[in-house]
């Protein structure tokens, strides 16, 4: 479904301050995957996600392929197509001076031409209404509610069923969780689990949360300095304890764990 | 006195509709896309000059302010281009431009100015066509259509799916991008319509005084933005149709207010530096509050 070859990225090439972000990253993603990404900072994981999207290209020889298509060479909005995204901040996945439906009718539009007709009607307006009623959150009878005046998780919750709405193939959720309160989190993370199951949709979700990334998903990998250093499937990381992961990471980097932040339980 | 008051109030809605289109094109760039465009001060003068010459050549008058648009629209889409293709930051862009038409409104002229006081005008075929003589009145008739017009036009085209990914690019330009927006498109579309709203007012008020001059752009960023910011704070709008009519109606209200400064004495030659300084106290404003209330706030922007 996803392959990425040889994909390597180098920020500051040619400087005192070059940093090989990817090295030489090999990874087959197959259609029905829910894979968590874990690795402590700087191991490269939300570069990965930036290189799928296409908000810069991998060096020379990688090659990004999507259902034997190679994408390598097409620019991000040309990739929207493929591929959703929710990101950490929830400011970036929801467009603040625009109304809930206005946001949603950008979102419903992904990868499709734009025309001269008016962006939302009734149709539409049912629509948004039925893909924001399961969140419990109300948002659904809030349709010309100026988004700057929801609150974060709100946002964040919005900005989840915006990059869902169009069923792109692939989802990428960069920490989507990481700066909501425990409940809030828990609620976006429920929600993301019922969207990827209903949607079949392809996604990979960076994490810093351990528990998190052993509870969901159907895969698990560690990053580290920018390569790939476990891939475990669901048979492996079934009955995984923290304490396990973190020995598995310890074997296969030959250094010690170290990262206070990865080592939070969930609230 | 009556007379004046409604001499002075008529005038100034006319004054209001036609500088309007100004207004709404630095609303577009400024507030909608988020582009500071000093284009604006070239495009307008660019308008005025493209018009006047077709007219003094024999062109009908309505196509003569349709070419006008056109030329506005080209301003802007050089302005954009530096800015999307070459990366120039915005601002600088618009400088640039600007100061690129100056000569170019000077070759199209082929002098400093042009003269259109036996020419007929968008303005002598309306009062025509209407059998009205009243200069105001077929002024205002004139003006106000145009304005309608543009209204519609706008307040249609801002709902539709393009117009909302345009909206959507000054306020999250990686988010817009992110659901398959060219944002380079997008802006160009934006800068470009701008423009062409600016040189539009351009023609409109190049016919109505007679003449167009290399000169009659000077300011004309700062005095839309001035009716932009007025239209904002007294009307405080919301949605689209709103903010429209917000930049109209701020730019008759500081048309009146400089009117009636005039009246009382004021000298012409210090209009923008009192604009200026209104523009100034406006921005200044909402920092100096917070600086108050002691709430921090981030460096202004450099660029």
């Amino acid at each position: 479904m996803l392959r990425l070859k040889k994909i390597t990225k180098v920020f500051s090439k040619g400087t005192v301050d070059e940093v090989k972000a990817l090295d030489k990253i090999n990874l087959d993603v197959d259609a029905e995957d829910y894979i968590a990404i874990i690795g402590s900072n700087g191991a490269g994981k939300t570069t990965l996600l930036n290189i799928i999207a296409g908000v810069y290209p991998p060096e020379n020889g990688g090659r990004i392929i999507v259902n034997d298509r190679e994408i390598s060479g097409l620019s991000e909005y040309r990739r929207a197509h493929y591929v959703g995204r929710v990101y950490q901040d929830p400011h970036i996945g929801t467009a603040a001076k625009m109304t809930i439906e206005e946001n949603m009718a950008m979102a419903l539009l992904r990868g499709q031409p734009r025309g001269l007709r008016v962006a939302s009607n009734k149709q539409r307006r049912e629509l948004f209404h039925a893909a924001l009623a399961p969140l419990g959150l109300g948002l659904e009878n809030r349709l010309n509610t100026l988004v700057g005046t929801l609150s974060g998780g709100q946002r964040q919750a919005l900005a989840l069923v915006m990059a869902t709405l169009s069923k792109p193939a692939i989802l990428l959720l960069d920490e989507h969780i990481a700066t909501l309160d425990p409940r809030t989190a828990q609620i976006v993370l429920d929600l993301t689990e019922m969207l990827v199951k209903r949607e079949r949709m392809t996604t990979i979700m960076v994490t810093h949360n351990m528990e998190v990334a052993l509870r969901h998903g159907n895969r698990l990998i560690m990053m580290h300095k920018g390569r790939i250093v476990v891939d475990m499937n669901r048979g492996q990381k079934a009955d995984l304890a923290i304490n396990d992961l973190i020995v598995a990471f310890e074997r296969a980097s030959g250094e010690e764990f170290v990262d206070d932040n990865i080592l939070l339980p969930s609230g | 006195m009556l007379d004046v008051v409604g001499h002075v109030l008529s005038f100034s809605l006319y004054e209001g509709l036609v500088f309007g289109f100004v207004a709404i094109g630095v609303y577009l760039t400024f507030r909608v896309l988020g582009f500071p465009d000093l284009t604006v001060d070239g495009s307008f003068t660019l308008g005025g000059a493209v018009a006047a010459v077709l007219i003094v050549n024999g062109v009908n008058p309505f196509l003569a302010t349709l070419a006008a648009l056109g030329a506005g629209l080209c301003a802007g889409l050089a302005t954009s281009l530096l800015n999307t293709k070459l990366r120039i930051p915005a601002l600088l862009a618009g400088i640039l431009v600007m100061v690129a038409l100056y000569s170019i409104n000077l070759r199209v002229m082929g002098g400093a100015n042009v003269s259109l006081l036996r020419e007929v005008t968008i303005f002598d075929q309306v009062s025509e066509f209407l059998g009205v003589s009243t200069r105001i009145a077929y002024q205002l008739v004139v003006a106000g259509v145009l304005a309608v017009i543009v209204f519609f036009i706008l307040n249609w085209f801002l709902r539709t799916e393009i117009g909302l990914a345009l909206r959507a690019t000054g306020d999250n330009e990686q988010m817009v991008r992110g659901f398959g927006v060219n944002t380079d498109m997008t802006t160009i579309l934006g800068v470009s319509i701008s423009n062409g709203l600016v040189a539009l007012g351009g023609a409109v008020v190049a016919q109505g005084q007679g003449f167009a001059d290399v000169g009659m752009g000077i300011g004309m960023i700062v005095m839309g933005l001035a009716s932009v910011i007025i239209g904002e704070a007294l009307f405080r709008p919301k949605g689209v149709a709103r903010l429209l009519l917000a930049a109209l109606g701020g730019t008759f209200i500081y048309r009146l207010v400089i009117s009636i400064a005039l009246r009382l004495g004021m000298a012409p030659g210090d209009l923008k530096l009192i604009t200026a300084l209104l523009v100034i106290i406006a921005l200044a404003i909402p920092y100096l509050q917070k600086k108050v209330q002691r709430e921090w706030l981030p460096p202004a922007a450099r660029w």
